[in-house]
């Protein structure tokens, strides 16, 4: 089983190489070494797949020990880690190979590698991790990474201030998510897993679930810190593909998934789960409606999507969650690769306004672009449809409420998405003659990719089809020793087999309908989107998304440089160090008022004695 | 005899470079300070992993008192020698390429330091304790004064004046304990008995001693509000200054409450232990939220220095093997990344000829490994997982949870606040556009990199395998703190 121990190493060994040899390195060679490494680690992973029994735990050495406190360097290989192992190592590598050409152009495309590298060590360790601080390790690495892909290009200070948003934002969740795991070593007196999801303990299950929530709610960008994600399109195209779409936003989801035990003994924390998870994929769905920045629009469905996974995780439908969060990481790398070779075809270009027409100059993007968006909306049988189904199903189960708001949710989505797709693709030509005069279908290197993720998109549904359309629910059957712990029995979460084809019939047809409404309005009509600021009513609400920057601005940014002010100017230097130079020239002045008593005249020296001398005769005669 | 050989060393150099006026003064300083480091490392190498005092020297020096000259090196006392005696060839590397007027006081000062610091780590009697705590004040002020770069001396006398205030209260303290000893007691400074004569003493009396001790080690470290005095005493001295009072001076006040407050005065400590704890704490945010708006990079390290030590105040003051075990590591990782912050800072200013973030911004696009040092360092002080900033801020904030979830959750807030000041200051000083003053910034020198490197290698190191330091604390720590159950667990009915 050493193969599974070296699936991290190898793209931790990619970044070193790369990044201690940065300038010595050609293009060619950097790119060569960390494409290597990632598809070494994808075959390390596929092999531990077909080889590995329940589960492999392996331990490196002791990282931390003070006191009763001892978190080991290892991992843990299971069902549900190499899941995600897989589509790191295998997702990533795609994403490694569509770089080559995409970054081809870019100085400073070996340091781009070594961060992807980087990051995909970070992430693996974050799913492979055997307690919760390697977890934690992998955790706050992958944000770094972050931090340094959107600001990659760091003369923009637009896009550095994004990087640092994302870092602080995910900071507060992180918080959350530390003070967590300490109180499972208090409680618990371990942080290993193996010793913390198998034991009945008398901890504060809600308030450790709530807080582990809450570093969920950072990386995978629900409310109410999402606002990060959208800026992070600020990073190159692959990022946004690889980190903020298809892997390292599904870390909360991971957490939540890997700690299904804790959360199934707390019922609240799963309905807040639930909750937030609803409530934020029908704002950012909303939201995407009315974006016009291509990215951005991707953006917004990633929050809306990782939102609606979340529902399935409060559900109790965690084998639906990571179904969704599979397929969504094939067809959603897809739709940014895709946007992204539409970007690099236009020289740059992100606006939805300025493109139109692009099916003749770039029919392999056009193609699988299709299958994605084809794929997010549920139309079978592409992957999405298959994984939407579980999740809706889990809803319907629930309540007739909630289904009724994740179909709106996954309506809208249709809608934006074929939107952008009609947009961009159909219409008329929008681009500018420069652009236009540019135009050309992206190289192999990155058509390759989007073609291989295209198949996926539509194979990927078949890993798991319910049982209701006569599958063998694959998936469901693999995670089975995970989450057979406390998960609830089939008829629990799933409707009968009749009720789900009804639903997924009216569903598909909902569907149908609102594309055909989306073909009207920006095909038939070649609507195109007015300036947010030119816009009125809801559309310029959701235009400003809801106006939440300003808002996180007014009532947290403003105050935060208020208050230090205050504390810099009037506290510490008038306040504090004015008490403590006061105390000195208190001294000063005194001891000028002292010398007073001490002039050198021996006259005065007589008078004050023989003053004293009765005193204190007549204070001691008295 | 080699903890003698430790202090008595860089004394000699001193006397050495003072007296003979030897022509190149920085090479001989640098020669003597790895000899130090040398023999430092061998300590380490043959250091048993046990409780007890090592490589200890013990002599009768005033009987009458029951002085004693007593050193040794437990568990406690090496890592903070090893960050001194890390950290002083550096500190001289990082000067080779300054030229100070009167080189061989200069260097034979900061020798003079590194003798007094090993002296206060590595003392088993309170006087000695005290003789080198006051000794390590005269080196520095003198090169505060001299070197500095302000005109009337006045930030330097006030750092004197304040810091000698405090030890004069710990002089009053320690003598108090002396004086009032039970009958049946024995007098003496040497630790055992001195540590006995403060453990007799009824909870009031415990209660002044605390004060007068803890107001000594709070100027030190500093923790709020005894900390006014720091952050322009950093931005006048001269950058070796700043790197020795930052680096390895602060340090005496943390190792002072871990060595000689918290088992002198157990039931003081029980009964004031948690106002200082708060202290602390408060001083973390308090600092870290004046960090936000300083203009001048010193400065936003020199309170971001404060918002760090109130952690690792905070976190001794637990009195638990995680609290004052987290409290070790930082204490070395703390060194390592604010000589590193400062050091970045100094080759900033004496490229850019300036320090102030108006003044700077785009040097990442023309220095591109000064930058990578610099992110490093920077996330050292971020405490991000795998470097050395993570092991102790994990430990502590742990430690502070265990002690009260709230106040854990409150010190935590360093997690995000850090992140908000350091990446906003790294935004400004490095990125965006070239400005006049950066823009034929170069990037490190052979020299530069010589110092830079092993501290970012240091941080790296430390924080993926930290155990070969802390091992070497553990048997210590764990014992220290089963003796302070034991004695609450025996004062109890």
């Amino acid at each position: 089983m050493v193969a599974a121990a070296i699936i991290p190493l190898l793209p931790l060994l990619g970044f070193l190489l790369v990044s201690l040899n940065v300038n010595r390195l050609s293009k060619t060679v950097a790119a060569t070494i960390a494409c290597g490494v990632m598809l070494v680690a994808f075959l390390a992973a596929a092999v531990t797949f077909f080889t590995m029994g329940e589960s492999i735990e392996i331990s490196l050495f002791t990282w931390i020990k003070a006191g009763t406190f001892t978190s080991s360097f290892g991992f843990l290989i299971d069902p549900l880690s190499i899941i995600f192992v897989l589509v790191i190592t295998g997702v990533g590598f795609l994403i490694h190979v569509y770089s080559i050409g995409y970054m081809h152009d870019d100085e400073g495309q070996n340091r781009f590698f070594s961060y992807l590298n980087l990051f995909v060590f970070f992430m693996l360790l974050l799913v492979m991790g055997k307690n919760y601080l390697i977890v934690f390790v992998g955790w706050e690495g992958v944000g770094l990474c972050s931090y340094l892909l959107i600001g990659f290009w760091f003369k923009n200070q637009e896009y550095n201030s994004a990087a640092n948003k994302a870092f602080i934002m995910n900071r507060i969740g992180d918080l959350g998510m530390l003070v967590g795991i300490i109180l499972i070593f208090i409680y618990f007196g371990s942080i290993e897993y193996s010793d913390v999801l198998n034991s009945s303990s008398a901890a504060p299950i809600t308030l450790i679930t709530f807080l582990l929530f809450i570093g969920a709610m950072g990386k995978s960008a629900q409310i109410p810190l999402y606002t990060w994600l959208p800026d992070a399109m600020a990073g190159p195209t692959p990022v946004s593909a690889l980190i903020h779409a298809a892997t390292m936003v599904t870390a909360g989801i991971y957490m939540v998934a890997r700690n299904h035990t804790l959360y199934l003994a707390s019922p609240l924390t799963m309905e807040i789960v639930m909750i937030v998870g609803l409530a934020t994929a029908i704002l950012a769905a909303t939201i995407a409606v009315a974006q016009n920045d291509i990215k951005k629009v991707l953006a917004y469905s990633t929050v809306s999507q990782l939102g609606l996974i979340f529902v399935a995780l409060g559900l109790g439908a965690f084998t639906a969650g990571i179904f969704h969060v599979v397929t969504h990481a094939f067809f959603k790398a897809l739709l940014f690769l895709g946007a992204g070779s539409i970007i690099h075809a236009l020289g740059g270009e992100q606006d939805l306004r300025k493109m139109g027409g692009l099916r003749k100059y770039l029919p392999i993007t056009f193609i699988t672009f299709l299958f994605g968006v084809l794929a997010i909306s549920g139309i079978p049988p592409f992957a999405g449809f298959f994984s939407k189904d579980e999740i809706l199903a889990a809803a319907f189960a629930h309540s007739k409420v909630i289904w009724a708001l994740a179909v709106f949710a996954s309506l809208l989505t249709s809608f934006y998405m074929f939107r952008l797709f009609f947009l961009a693709f159909f219409g008329n030509e929008r681009a500018g003659e420069h652009a236009m005069s540019h135009i050309h279908e992206s190289p192999k290197s990155i058509t390759i990719p989007l073609t291989v993720l295209a198949i996926l998109s539509v194979t990927g549904g078949f890993l798991n089809v319910p049982g209701a359309l006569g599958g063998n629910h694959m998936m469901e059957r693999f995670l089975e020793p995970v989450f057979s712990r406390g998960w609830l029995t089939e008829g629990a979460t799933h409707a009968n087999a009749n009720e789900e084809i009804l639903l997924m019939i009216i569903i598909v047809a909902l569907t149908l309908a609102v594309i055909t409404f989306a073909w009207l309005t920006y095909v038939k009509k070649s609507t195109v989107p007015d300036e947010p600021d030119q816009t009125t009513g809801l559309t310029r609400l959701l235009a400003h998304k809801y106006y939440v920057d300003e808002l996180y601005n007014f009532i947290v940014v403003k105050p935060l440089y208020l208050i230090s002010k205050l504390f810099y100017n009037v506290v510490e230097l008038l306040g504090i160090d004015g008490i403590v130079n006061g105390l000195g020239k208190g001294v000063v002045y005194g001891s000028r008022g002292l010398r007073f008593f001490q002039d050198g005249s021996i006259g005065y020296y007589l008078f004050v004695m023989v003053i004293s001398i009765i005193v204190i005769l007549s204070v001691t005669l008295w | 005899m080699l903890t003698v050989f430790l202090i008595v060393f860089p004394m000699f150099m001193f006397l050495l470079l003072v007296g003979m006026k030897h022509s190149r003064p920085k090479l001989l300083s640098l020669v003597g300070a790895v000899i130090e480091f040398g023999v430092s490392v061998y300590a380490w190498l043959n250091f048993q992993t046990i409780a007890d005092r090592q490589f200890a020297f013990d002599a009768s020096w005033i009987s009458g008192l029951g002085m004693r000259l007593a050193v040794g090196l437990d568990g406690i006392s090496l890592p903070l020698v090893l960050l001194t005696t890390t950290l002083v060839p550096l500190i001289i590397l990082s000067a080779s390429d300054k030229n100070f007027n009167r080189p061989s006081l200069f260097y034979g000062l900061v020798l003079l330091m590194q003798s007094a610091l090993i002296g206060v780590f590595t003392s088993f009697d309170v006087l000695l304790f005290y003789i080198f705590w006051e000794l390590a004040l005269i080196p520095i002020y003198l090169i505060c004064l001299i070197w500095g770069n302000e005109k009337e001396g006045k930030i330097t006398i006030k750092f004197f004046i304040y810091t000698l205030a405090g030890s004069l209260v710990m002089l009053v303290g320690i003598i108090y304990v002396f004086m009032s000893a039970r009958p049946g007691l024995n007098q003496g400074f040497d630790m055992e008995t001195f540590l006995t004569l403060g453990r007799s003493l009824n909870p009031r009396e415990q209660g002044l001693v605390f004060w007068a001790m803890f107001i000594a080690f709070a100027i030190k470290m500093p923790v709020f509000p005894f900390h006014t005095w720091q952050p322009s005493t950093y931005t006048s001295a001269p950058t070796q200054g700043t790197m020795l009072l930052s680096g390895i001076m602060l340090k005496m006040g943390i190792y002072g409450v871990i060595r000689w407050l918290i088992p002198l005065v157990p039931a003081g400590v029980a009964e004031w232990g948690t106002v200082a704890l708060v202290l602390s704490v408060i001083g973390i945010v308090y600092a870290s939220v004046i960090a936000l708006v300083q203009n001048h990079m010193k400065m936003l390290v020199a309170y971001s220095s404060i918002a760090h030590v109130g952690l690792i105040s905070a976190g001794v003051f637990t009195q638990s093997v995680i609290g004052i075990q987290g409290a070790m590591i930082q204490m070395f990782s703390h060194g390592l990344v604010v000589f590193g912050l400062f050091y970045i800072i100094d080759i900033i200013q004496s490229k850019a000829g300036s320090a102030e973030f108006k003044d700077l911004g785009g040097i990442r696009n023309v220095a591109p490994k000064f930058t990578t040092a610099f992110v490093i360092i920077m996330l050292g002080s971020v405490a991000l997982p795998l470097t050395s900033g993570f092991v102790g801020e994990f430990l502590l904030i742990n430690s502070l949870v265990q002690y009260q979830v709230w106040i854990g959750a409150i010190a935590g807030l360093t997690i995000i606040l850090g992140a908000v000041y350091m990446l906003v200051a790294f935004q400004r000083a490095m990125s965006g556009e070239a400005q006049p003053f950066t823009a034929h910034f170069s990037d490190l020198s052979t020299l530069e990199k010589s110092v830079l490197y092993p501290i970012v290698i240091l941080i790296v190191l430390i924080g993926v395998y930290p155990a070969p330091l802390m091992s070497v604390s553990e048997p210590t720590v764990t014992a220290l703190v089963n003796s302070l159950s034991d004695l609450t667990s025996s004062l109890r009915p």
